[in-house]
């Protein structure tokens, strides 16, 4: 198993569509076939058609708001001492958050192949959020499915997809979180996939969908690459780029085009959830040995039990809340490209209260995991180690649940 | 495998002028017990028996398999209490096919080779693993087949031409016809001509090969497919236990009964 250089990291899997052999594939009802390769076909046509690429980048600058901006954390970085603190405030894109770039490329092809309905998925309601925005931008009509108790704990977002015009189908089944609502999503496209198009929130789900998010999220490592040599004139000696990962959208659009580089120069950073301190459950398949499993058409490191059942998970964020993690990711960490650990709800919670006080930005719980471990590294780092955390979403959805725990908002 | 039991099956319904009559139910729904219960009884009435191993993220069954794979799970049931369950009823019904179904992950948790063995052990006749496709599971089937066990592939509306001449090549001696597009359950929202048509369009290819119609299929609509050389049910009986729970009722002779009404409208 290894990774090649120059080629995207997207592209790096076998004709079955395993990442090292093992990750990934399209483990899909007979019915799906001829959907997935359809839309196979469709977007390495479209990946390669400079009027696409050109209409892309127009909506990604005009209507997301690219590039977001690269900025120095000065006083949280005075205040831990050691390492530079940056942020790349991801969050900024319309919408608050990374969703959208997956969101538009996937209204984008929905309109190329000539469907007129899309459906997604969404946790912490930002996909969901995204969809139904560039759905409504587009023309599309559009079906979003959440967990019930993600409808509960992420009211904001839903209240915003209501007022973009989709219809938000409320999930009842398993824990009633992300896993079911992928689960119930990928069913609703088994039996409308004739007219439908589906847009899976992250880089997970059968191969395909894995390289159209991937492919929309790199946006954001492109930016920060231009950013940071014009910055620092040059590529940073010591640089390090930490992430939250769920399904791991945000992490892979983060990395993508410093995957190439040495890791002792530019280091890789994924971070889980952990889920409350006392709990056993978590959600943190990568950080936490779990084993290989298939879940939502693709093999990957999968919370589960010995026999095949998916485990329930449990975080504070909605978002991150998944069993399963992109196969990329679980490449990432056998050719030990990246690494992976985890931060608990509390450390979350933590790093959270201390970006706000002492910076103007409002990290939603995803990437205050992120922080909470910048915050824990910085300190042991020397000056010159510029440690950035994609901080890729806005707070603003999670309202009721900092107030609920912080005593205030 | 011309002489499997499988085909030898089909062999007398179809010379009986009928279709066969599969049934579909989850394994330890309610209980190991009463599953193993419900199988024997329906097995007066049904030709193949296909069993389904739980899975708590079935993305291609609807609301009634997923309400009997929960409750399947939430009273222990293990695969290897599958396999028990399959080989009990084996051992009283020997001449009855009967057919395991899943989801690929629990194969591969369990080992693909050691999977097989039980199988082997337990005397199962087929296996049907809804989310390996062709050509993926080339590999996987023909393993199946050098142990003889029928591996049964899938075919679906959206199957292409071109697929389904491989698919054909590549079966054993049963095919699974998916009549519409939907998961398991749903309302046949596709005429049986049409269902027909297609049909036959897989019989054109190789007419040697026994193809079953499966999704949608109720005591309402299953008389109008009898042409197939055999028919499924699945969804119409875990709702039937649903309801008899519900009812307090006994699942044993009310799903019974609901596959005695099936087999008559198709005799």
């Amino acid at each position: 198993m290894k990774l090649k250089k120059k080629i995207p990291l997207i592209d790096q899997h076998d004709k079955y569509g395993f990442w090292g052999g093992k990750f990934g594939g399209s483990f899909i009802p007979e019915t799906l076939k001829k959907p997935i390769e359809d839309l196979t076909i469709k977007f390495e046509k479209l990946r390669k058609d400079e009027k696409f690429i050109k209409k892309r980048d127009f909506y990604f600058k005009n209507y997301v708001g690219s590039p977001t901006s690269f900025v120095k954390l000065k006083n949280l970085s005075n205040h831990l001492g050691g390492a530079q603190i940056w942020a790349k405030v991801v969050s900024e894109a319309n919408g608050g958050a990374h969703k959208i770039y997956n969101a538009t490329v996937h209204a984008l092809i929905c309109k190329a192949m000539g469907k007129k309905y899309i459906v997604g998925d969404t946790g912490a309601g930002y996909a969901g959020k995204m969809l139904s925005m560039a759905a409504k931008k587009f023309g599309l009509k559009c079906k979003i499915f959440m967990g019930a108790k993600d409808i509960r704990r992420q009211k904001p977002n839903c209240d915003a997809m209501k007022k973009n015009g989709a219809e938000i189908v409320p999930v009842y089944s398993g824990s009633q979180t992300l896993v079911d609502a992928v689960s119930e999503c990928m069913r609703y496209w088994v039996s409308n996939c004739d007219n439908t198009h589906m847009c899976v929130g992250s880089t997970v789900g059968p191969n395909i969908f894995v390289k159209i998010c991937g492919w929309s999220t790199a946006q954001i490592s492109r930016e920060l690459k231009t950013q940071l040599i014009k910055e620092f004139k040059r590529m940073p000696k010591l640089v390090k780029l930490i992430n939250c990962v769920g399904g791991g959208s945000s992490a892979y659009g983060f990395w993508s085009e410093f995957i190439d580089y040495n890791k002792k120069q530019i280091e890789l950073i994924g971070v889980e959830a952990g889920g409350p301190k006392n709990s056993k459950l978590h959600a943190a398949p990568l950080s936490r040995n779990a084993k290989i499993g298939i879940l939502h058409g693709a093999a990957s490191y999968v919370c589960q039990n010995n026999e095949g059942q998916i485990h329930e998970t449990e975080s504070i964020s909605a978002g991150l809340d998944y069993p399963g993690v992109s196969p990329i990711h679980c490449f990432l960490k056998d050719v030990k490209r990246a690494r992976y650990t985890f931060a608990s709800d509390e450390d979350a919670l933590n790093a959270y209260k201390l970006v706000t006080r002492f910076e103007k930005l409002n990290p939603s719980l995803e990437p205050s995991h992120a922080f909470a471990e910048a915050i824990k590294i910085a300190p042991k780092l020397s000056k010159d180690t510029i440690c950035i955390v994609n901080s890729c979403g806005d707070a603003k959805k999670d309202r009721d649940i900092l107030k609920q725990r912080l005593g205030k908002y | 495998m011309r002489n499997s039991l499988i085909h030898q099956t089909f062999k007398i319904s179809k010379s009986e002028n009928r279709p066969a009559l599969l049934t579909y139910t989850v394994a330890g729904d309610d209980t190991k017990k009463k599953s193993l219960e419900i199988l024997k009884s329906i097995s007066k009435y049904a030709d193949i028996c296909e069993l389904g191993f739980p899975h708590n993220t079935p993305i291609a069954d609807g609301g009634q398999i997923q309400t009997s794979a929960y409750r399947a799970i939430k009273n222990g049931i293990k695969i290897n209490d599958v396999f028990s369950i399959a080989a009990q009823f084996k051992k009283l019904k020997k001449n009855k096919p009967i057919i395991l179904m899943g989801y690929y992950n629990m194969i591969y948790q369990y080992n693909e080779n050691r999977f097989i063995k039980k199988c082997q052990k337990s005397k199962i006749d087929g296996l049907i693993v809804v989310d390996l496709p062709f050509p993926e599971n080339k590999t996987f089937a023909k393993k199946c087949k050098k142990k003889n066990i029928n591996f049964v592939q899938l075919i679906s509306p959206t199957t292409s031409q071109t697929r389904l001449k491989q698919i054909i090549k590549n079966s054993h001696d049963m095919i699974y016809y998916i009549s519409m597009l939907s998961t398991t359950g749903g309302k046949l929202k596709v005429s049986p001509q049409k269902i027909l048509k297609e049909y036959s369009k897989i019989k054109k290819q190789n007419s040697s090969k026994n193809v079953v119609i499966g999704f949608g299929i109720t005591e309402k609509t299953i008389k109008s497919l009898k042409k197939a050389d055999g028919l499924v049910v699945g969804s119409a009986i875990c709702k039937e236990i649903t309801d008899s729970i519900k009812k307090r009722q006994n699942t044993v002779t009310n799903v019974t009964n609901v596959v005695k009404r099936l087999k008559n409208k198709i005799k």
